[in-house]
């Protein structure tokens, strides 16, 4: 070596200085790993307090756990593309891996107990980029929040008695979504339910303008309403075998519409509905061909994650998208751990 | 004869990758901590900046290769420059690893890897969610390894610069120190 190394005669100082730089650092690595905040509201504790009493179902998502996968298309008429450069807008046919689902955690929940339903997509461009929207039969969210969807959770499996009564009073949105729950009909398909992506997001148009859009799937099949009692004394598939036989006769389809804010309107609370009469375009039409069942089927490893998104779309200030792409990484992250505990049934079964 | 630093392009290097890598690790265990707005924020961030990483580690190790590094002094204990190594080699596999892994492991959950708006990496496996538990639990445990490696190697540059004093720090600090002048 070129200089005589000249060793510090006092090197307490020189240590102690040494260790309080690795502690700090490992300190301040920990703080922002949440290790030192455990009040903090992680995805650790959203996820474990959907889980149903019993634990989560080995290799399974951790939430809208049953399901069944569908492919199909989306055939846009381009009227989208005045709001939105995303490439699946453009006119022309697009192919689509799907899932119908249960709001629900639980892996046996009977198909007629479930109030809300759920229709999730990934919807391919030919540029390879995708769009991916986990939709539900409902037309407005229980909450506004982020942590008041955790405290509803907590509220919905608490034993006390008035914890719902308690959660209501201090999170009055809810009223919105208890009065669909409370009075819109039941149907008997999941071909007869509009799907809403309860989530604003920013469209942005060829001219780089934004636009806050909330979308939707509506019906052709006209929804023939059924009384719950007869809905709940039906075979716990019953949703899954009467889509099966629907589509053995035809394609099923629904006409996509996506509405656009106006000027003051909730875009960063789904729990809000916006008013009647903002511009609603009609975006294209959404054809399911197959269904498969999801131990097999394409749409069981696909992470329904709605911030992928295309080129033209993007999440804006609703604080949900955001929350189930990290949550959603974690189950998805714990079922792929577990995939051995969901085999796929036939051989070659992958997609 | 070799150098007593490492060249102005290594050390440049050192120092730019010393606070992305340093960045990335925070963002990585921040991101996975954090189901608020800021989690969307620091995945934009994670994906492009660890793409960056991969390519200067590339460009740095073909430097190293090239160029060698000023040898250590003679003095030093036979179980400091094998230490010395080692975590060299650690850091360098990790700097190379961590990236291929994150790229891998979305690659294998079939999820788009979007870099900025517009600009999308292809996939460099097939979807298997086998594989991508294996890999995220590898990306995950190898960035609390790296943060350890990248630990005990600021503990030793310090060591070097305040008690040993010996120019192993000063052969890559930004500029020269005393000892050169």
């Amino acid at each position: 070596m070129e200089q005589p190394s000249r060793p510090s005669r006092r090197p307490l100082g020189s240590l102690v200085l040494i260790a309080a730089v690795l502690g700090g650092s490992a300190a301040a690595f920990a703080y922002t790993g949440g290790w030192l905040s455990p009040e903090r509201l992680s995805r650790e504790r959203v996820v474990a307090s959907l889980g149903p009493p019993g634990g989560p179902a080995p290799g399974h998502r951790r939430n809208h756990t049953k399901g069944i996968c569908f492919t199909g298309s989306f055939e846009a008429n381009g009227a989208g593309a005045a709001l939105s450069r995303a490439p699946m807008l453009a006119a022309g046919s697009y192919p689509v891996i799907g899932r119908f689902n249960l709001a629900s955690s639980v892996l046996a929940q009977p198909d007629g107990a479930a109030r809300v339903r759920g229709l999730s997509l990934s919807i391919t461009g030919p540029d390879g980029s995708e769009w991916r929207t986990g939709m539900l039969s409902a037309p407005v969210f229980p909450v506004s929040g982020v942590d008041a969807f955790y405290a509803l959770q907590m509220a919905v499996r608490s034993k006390e008695p008035g914890a719902m009564q308690a959660f209501a009073a201090a999170h009055p949105e809810i009223a919105g979504f208890g009065g669909w729950a409370g009075s819109a009909p039941w149907t008997g398909s999941y071909a007869e339910e509009s799907y809403n992506a309860l989530n604003a997001f920013i469209f942005t148009d060829a001219e780089g303008r934004g636009h806050a859009v909330r979308w939707s799937v509506r019906p052709e099949a006209v929804p023939v309403p059924v009384p719950k009692e007869q809905i709940a004394a039906k075979p716990p598939d019953f949703l899954g075998d009467e889509i099966k036989a629907r589509l053995a006769a035809r394609p099923v389809r629904w006409r996509m519409t996506v509405t656009e804010a106006g000027p003051g309107d909730p875009v960063a609370d789904p729990s809000k509905a916006w008013p009647e009469g903002r511009r609603t375009l009609e975006v294209g039409t959404l054809t399911v061909q197959a269904i498969q069942e999801e131990a097999d089927g394409p749409c069981r490893d696909i992470n329904y994650d709605p911030t992928v998104l295309p080129p033209g779309m993007r999440p804006s200030a609703d604080p949900f998208p955001a929350a189930r792409s990290s949550a959603y990484a974690l189950s998805y992250e714990r079922r792929a751990a577990e995939a051995a505990a969901y085999p796929r049934t036939a051989p070659g079964g992958r997609p | 004869m070799t150098a007593a630093r490492f060249s102005p392009v290594q050390r440049l290097l050192h120092w730019l990758m010393a606070a992305c890598i340093l960045a990335m690790l925070f963002i990585g265990v921040g991101m996975v901590s954090t189901i608020s707005p800021r989690y969307l924020a620091l995945v934009s961030i994670h994906k492009p900046l660890g793409i960056a990483i991969l390519l200067l580690a590339l460009l740095r190790l073909g430097l190293r290769l090239r160029r060698g590094a000023p040898p250590l002094p003679a003095g030093l204990p036979a179980a400091m420059k094998l230490a010395a190594h080692l975590s060299h080699v650690a850091l360098y596999g990790l700097m190379i690893a961590m990236p291929l892994l994150g790229w891998a492991m979305l690659s294998a959950e079939g999820y788009p890897i979007v870099l900025w708006q517009g600009l999308r990496l292809p996939p460099i496996l097939p979807q298997d969610i086998g594989a991508y538990a294996l890999l995220r639990q590898a990306h995950g445990l190898l960035g609390y390894a790296f943060f350890a490696v990248i630990l005990a190697h600021l503990g030793a540059a310090l060591f070097h610069a305040l008690v040993r004093r010996d120019g192993v720090f000063a052969a890559m600090a930004p500029v020269a120190g005393r000892a050169e002048e």
